[in-house]
């Protein structure tokens, strides 16, 4: 594990070499926005809020911070015009299906994106995957996952897993930026699960 | 037949099949390729059956169900030889003379023979029918003279020589040399030089190396790959192993389509034969290499080609693409050195072993080296597989190959690279077939797909249908893709429903920067491409829908048949 110093944002920052770009900004303080990363989960790499421009080589490319790993010499902008116009209308996008998400309103006043831009579609999830991964890779579970693809992907509760697992858990309610996963949870459970009979109250 | 052991002992074999083979003994080749198979050719290769039964010529005449011969709109196709004749839309009730009086008798049926259109002319031979004059089949011609189940056909036609030269006349690092001194370009989309690509592999840290057969080919309009693959299957494979060697690869994988039966029973009597052979599996030839291949099917959506999503399905995964700051042939399946090229690619490999790096980039252009095959189909007279020397104008493929635009029409564009390509205008038809070329005009080639556009066909519409096909295509994985893709979806509808407003030109134009910067994969990053390259060359399309659309698409719907559905929404 060597240590390598890159430049983010005009300042020289140490890092180890397996470390991220967003791990290095974070350690030494500089923000960088996020709406699909966990530390205790894999980076996702989904919702490109994190994009910033490096410099490689001569070269200026944009990528996800929370994937690209440093390298010496590196140079990081976290913002700049393109970057923060990458954000804003991300944030639009996204304020489409949950207009009334805190995390997302705040995003919003920050880079100046204007929540009625695009026409809404109130799905109210962003599909962070943030309920999904957490249930498979810390509770290993496998609860609620995504189905379909494009823009037609949502994430889902296996009612059947849901109904033996949720119960003692619910772990992953804290983390869903808007409100879709207590939603999407509560109508399983009203819809899906086995209704209590006073033999299977007895078995327990 | 017994394992063959050395290079020595696989000239014998060579020589022992061409021994029993009479060169004047009359063939008839029946192309069994999709679209000949779906005009009804087993009829004709029954009728065939029956009639050589009937006259008693079973040992006299050999009958052989052949790969994609590639004149798909003049199928079935039927070709005699030795003297190679070709008869077109070719019927079971034909068989009989085609038997008796061609085949026995040696005289040709006027009747069945292709007719050029414009000069009234026959054409009794494959290279007299304008479709074929101007191609250079260096992949693809070996399609008729081979049974693609019968590897002592392709060993008669020279095959696995090249992987013979590689291994014991070559070394690993001589075999990669050839193929980076024959600049071969990568045929899957991106044209990325191969050799690169390899080294890269080679030269990454570890053991354990993969490489694969990307036989996806998702994209619509694109069916050059799987003609190649079902029609001739050893050449890819023999490709294969000569990377694998170069590479320092063991084990290889074949990815494909889970619904191309007749591919895929090609792929594994291939595979079968070639370990029976020797040729695959513990120590090849008995040069001490080794290399086993395994195929893997896909579960059936479009974005699980793109290279880094296939490496998860083959290692189990959902098939979602990850990012790529770290590449594929460093770090692949289960986290090791990939190597990853399209069939037509490793298809080029034998062939530049066997006749060198120097025949090789005498073929093309500059920058873009050898034949490219291309499906053309569209607004075409010719639909069908074709392979030409790179370099060739479009207006050659349109006009020379492809037989022009039918029912009297004007051309209009030429769209490549499929829901994430670009389009062409008519006025740049002098545009040579080369990577960069068409890189520049917005346009890449990308695996080969060539849709002819003629002036029915609105761009906006085109483009809908495009952001259509990629809205359910794309993995929904990354906001900008799956988001954006949808915003565009909406708002090209709209102006192509007469809907359209001022300023909606300029958000395409701003979601397309989003796109293109940052989404996580190829896809969504050139999902704009359809969008960008139609508004730079048929603006006026959309101006015009978006000032007077509203009365245009009511007139034009009052002239067809609307899907009620359809109707209400413009209501």
């Amino acid at each position: 594990m060597s240590e390598i110093i890159l430049r983010i944002d005009g300042k020289e920052v140490k890092a180890s070499t397996e470390m991220t770009v967003l791990a290095a900004a974070r350690s030494v303080g500089i923000n960088i926005p996020t709406l699909c990363h966990h530390e205790k989960l894999e980076p996702y790499g989904g919702c490109r809020i994190c994009t910033v421009e490096v410099e490689t080589g001569g070269r200026t490319s944009l990528v996800a911070a929370c994937l690209y790993p440093v390298q010496p010499d590196l140079v990081v902008r976290t913002r700049s015009e393109n970057v923060d116009k990458i954000r804003k209308m991300l944030l639009e996008l996204l304020l489409a299906h949950a207009p009334d998400s805190l995390e997302l309103e705040q995003l919003a006043r920050e880079y100046g994106a204007d929540k009625n831009r695009f026409e809404k579609e109130s799905s109210f999830c962003i599909l962070c995957g943030l309920c999904v991964r957490y249930c498979a890779e810390i509770k290993k579970a496998n609860v609620v996952g995504f189905v379909e693809s494009g823009t037609r992907r949502e994430i889902s509760f296996i009612p059947e897993r849901a109904a033996r697992e949720c119960w003692k858990c619910k772990e992953c309610f804290p983390l869903c930026p808007t409100v879709a996963l207590q939603a999407a949870y509560f109508l399983t459970e009203a819809l899906a699960f086995p209704s209590p009979s006073p033999e299977s109250e007895s078995e327990r | 037949m017994s394992r063959i052991n050395s290079a020595a002992e696989l000239e014998d074999r060579r020589q022992k099949i061409l021994s029993k083979r009479d060169g004047e003994k009359p063939a008839i080749a029946i192309c069994g390729g999709t679209s000949c198979l779906a005009l009804g050719n087993d009829r004709i290769i029954s009728a065939f059956e029956d009639e050589i039964a009937g006259q008693s010529l079973e040992n006299r005449i050999h009958v052989r169900v052949t790969g994609c011969l590639g004149f798909c709109q003049k199928g079935p196709i039927v070709v005699i030889y030795p003297e190679e004749i070709c008869y077109t839309e070719v019927k079971p009730e034909d068989v009989p003379d085609i038997v008796s009086q061609t085949v026995v008798s040696k005289k040709v049926i006027d009747r069945l023979l292709f007719t050029d259109p414009d000069s009234g002319q026959r054409a009794t031979h494959f290279n007299e029918i304008p479709f074929y004059r101007k191609q250079q089949r260096n992949l693809f011609g070996d399609n008729s003279k081979l049974d693609p189940k019968s590897i002592d056909d392709f060993l008669a036609l020279g095959g696995y020589s090249a992987l013979s030269k590689s291994l014991f006349e070559l070394t690993s690092e001589q075999v990669l040399d050839e193929i980076k001194k024959a600049d071969l370009r990568g045929r899957g989309g991106g044209g990325f030089p191969a050799g690169l690509k390899w080294e890269t592999a080679r030269n990454a840290p570890g053991d354990e190396k993969y490489v694969i057969v990307n036989a996806h080919e998702g994209e619509p309009g694109a069916f050059m790959d799987r003609a190649l693959f079902t029609g001739n299957p050893h050449i890819v494979l023999e490709g294969l192993i000569i990377g694998a060697y170069a590479v320092g690869s063991h084990q290889g994988y074949i990815y494909t389509h889970h619904d191309t039966p007749q591919l895929r029973e090609n792929i594994n009597i291939a595979l079968t034969q070639a370990e029976e052979y020797g040729l695959l599996g513990e120590n090849i030839l008995g040069s001490g290499f080794s290399f086993a291949v395994e195929v893997h099917l896909d579960i059936g959506i479009f974005v699980s080609g793109e290279s880094s999503a296939l490496m998860m399905a083959i290692d189990g995964k959902t098939p979602e693409p990850r990012p790529k700051y770290i590449r594929t042939s460093v770090s692949g399946i289960r986290g090791k050195p990939t190597n990853l090229n399209n069939v037509e690619t490793w298809a080029n490999v034998p062939r530049i072993i066997s006749k060198g790096s120097e025949w090789y980039t005498s073929i093309g252009t500059e920058r873009s080296k050898g034949t490219k095959l291309i499906s053309l189909s569209g607004n075409i007279v010719n639909t069908g597989v074709m392979e030409v020397p790179l370099g060739t104008t479009l207006r050659t493929i349109v006009y020379d190959i492809g037989g022009g635009i039918p029912n009297g029409k004007k051309l209009k564009a030429v769209h490549f690279g499929g829901p994430m390509g670009g389009s062409i205008p008519e006025s740049l038809l002098d545009t040579p077939l080369d990577f960069d070329e068409l890189a520049h005009l917005g346009a890449p080639m990308g695996a080969g797909g060539m849709l002819v556009i003629d002036e029915d066909m609105s761009m906006v519409e085109l483009t809908r249908y495009f952001l259509d096909f990629l809205a359910n295509e794309s993995c929904g994985k990354c906001v900008p893709c799956r988001e954006g893709i949808r915003q565009m979806l909406k708002i090209v509808t709209s102006i192509n429903q007469g809907k359209g407003r001022e300023g909606d030109i300029e958000l395409l134009e701003e979601l397309s920067e989003v796109l293109a910067g940052a989404s996580l994969c190829a896809l969504g990053r050139t999902a704009p491409g359809p969008f960008l390259s139609t508004i730079r060359s048929f603006r006026d399309e959309y101006e015009f829908l978006i000032k007077d659309g509203d009365s245009v698409y009511r007139s034009s719907l009052k002239n067809e048949e609307v899907p009620a559905e359809r109707a209400k929404t413009i209501e």
